[in-house]
């Protein structure tokens, strides 16, 4: 295929073939609403697609775990996708994404696709084109797509929406941080993973989760399981595997129900992203800015009084469609 | 819409130090580019492919260990034998000056040898990535 058939400017492209995939990842990294078109003829719920979030914080062995991850699904024949997350400068808007350091390994076999992504605006969060690129990739048949994002408190939310099981990567010695994390953990978590579990303070981590999920027990559709790992010499990574295979079946039982309320919450994420964005231009085209920002500097109005009058007048243009 | 530059920073070859990389790297990001960095020991053929899946505009790799006749021009071969030669090539590392016109023939762009202040690197790539896209 002729990769200049892409044009540049405009987002288009056949992501069958991996420079155009490639490409096109771009495109939407750089301008997600100008690719709506083609991300909309693309778009299909592929059932057979798994989708595994890695999160936890920096350093706990994320990607090491990933490329173990990729391994076994090779062994089994599989085409693996791989998005890893990084964040961007909030100086510079630049980056260093340095996951595919681990996963070297792969870099030669047409089956694995990794793309490493940097969060740009986003406050901390998940890559706002991630969703889209984790959609793009379910059409373009990807049997597994695993998506890293370091934890620092929305990205691990954000997975969420986007996974069907999320892997919360915690190592020991951070005991105060789970204490930190214990208010959302059990929503985010489907798998707890205790990796480097051969460093010290291993038994008080487990314990501490132990605790947590038996305090949450009863809330809970189902317990996590707890798994010790040592991604740099290969130990656990089948009890993951094993533990993924039995929470397929449970999710294939539960498909409708888990699918319908994830998809409810990708849509909630991208109606507001793109919501956001859309009155942005007007309000930009029209000048409101401007005068908001007159209006404060004479004191005739504040933030809160500009936002309400905004938010009434976009009310009374809906009630008048 | 912002368009960022992105930039792959690879170690080819056997020799284990990565300082240099890792200084390009810093200084690309603090330029505003995304700076995708593979680590050590990496063979032409994994270069070219990570360019590829990272859609980046240049692929800069630093060599210490003597091999750069061989290692660079590879990269550029491969890189147009996958149809992404508009990809800019650039090397930096312990490369002699003699060596150089033969690398530039062969399709890298610029050798940047160890001194060479980062404000050179950086024009140097935001001129030509912008020529590219035109
Ligand atoms: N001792 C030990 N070290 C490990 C283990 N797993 C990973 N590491 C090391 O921990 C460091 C970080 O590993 P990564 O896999 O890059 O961790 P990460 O969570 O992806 O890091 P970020 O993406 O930067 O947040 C590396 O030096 C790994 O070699 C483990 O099980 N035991
Ligand atoms: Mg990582």
């Amino acid at each position: 295929m002729n990769p200049d058939n892409t044009d540049k400017k405009s987002c288009a492209g056949s992501p069958g073939d991996i420079r155009e995939l490639a490409k096109l990842i771009s495109k939407i990294e750089n301008d997600r609403h100008g690719c709506q078109q083609i991300l909309s003829d693309i778009y299909k719920e592929n059932l057979g697609t798994t989708v595994i979030g890695v999160t936890g914080p920096p350093g706990s062995g994320k990607s090491s775990l990933t490329d173990r991850l990729i391994k076994e699904y090779r062994v089994l024949g599989k085409r693996v996708g791989v998005i890893a997350v990084d964040p961007s400068s909030p100086f510079s808007g630049g980056a260093i994404l340095g996951d595919r350091i681990r996963m070297s390994d792969h870099a030669t076999d047409p089956d694995v696709f990794i793309r490493s992504m940097a969060s740009r605006g986003s406050l901390g969060g998940l890559a706002p084109a991630a969703i889209d690129v984790v959609n793009l990739m379910k059409s373009t048949g990807f049997d597994v797509v695993i998506i890293e994002t370091v934890g620092v408190g929305q990205s691990e939310v954000d997975v969420v929406s986007l996974a069907d099981t999320v892997l919360l990567v915690l190592v020991p010695g951070m005991g105060d941080d789970v204490q930190a994390m214990k208010a959302g953990i059990m929503e985010i978590a489907d798998i707890f993973v205790v990796n480097k579990a051969d460093k010290d303070g291993k038994e008080k981590l487990v314990a501490e989760l132990k605790m947590i999920v038996e305090l949450n027990r009863n809330k809970m559709e189902r317990v996590p399981p707890i798994i010790e790992t040592v991604a740099i010499e290969n130990k656990g990574t089948s009890l993951i595997m094993e533990s993924l295979k039995e929470r397929g079946s449970w999710i294939d039982e539960k498909l409708p129900v888990i699918r319908k309320k994830k998809m409810l919450d990708q849509l909630k994420h991208m109606s507001i992203d793109r919501i956001g964005a859309d009155i942005f231009a007007i309000l930009d085209e029209k000048g409101i800015f401007q005068k908001w920002t007159q209006e404060l500097d004479q004191g005739s109005s504040n933030p809160y009084k500009a936002v309400s009058e905004l938010i009434a007048k976009l009310k009374i243009e809906w009630s008048g469609q | 819409m912002s368009s960022k530059i992105r930039v792959l920073i690879a170690k080819p070859g056997l020799d284990g130090h990565d300082r240099g990389a890792k200084f390009v790297a810093r200084a690309l990001r603090d330029a505003g580019m995304e700076v995708i960095y593979t680590g050590l020991r990496q063979t032409p053929e994994s270069i070219a492919n990570t360019a590829i899946q990272e859609d980046v505009d240049a692929v800069g790799m630093s060599i210490l260990s003597g091999a750069h006749n061989t290692l660079l021009p590879k990269v550029v071969q491969l890189l147009k034998e996958k149809g992404a030669d508009n990809i800019l090539v650039f090397g930096g590392g312990v490369i002699p000056e003699s060596d150089i016109p033969y690398l530039k023939e062969h399709g890298v762009k610029a050798v940047f040898t160890p001194g060479t202040p980062s404000e050179e690197f950086v024009s140097f790539i935001k001129e030509n990535v912008k020529k590219n896209e035109s």
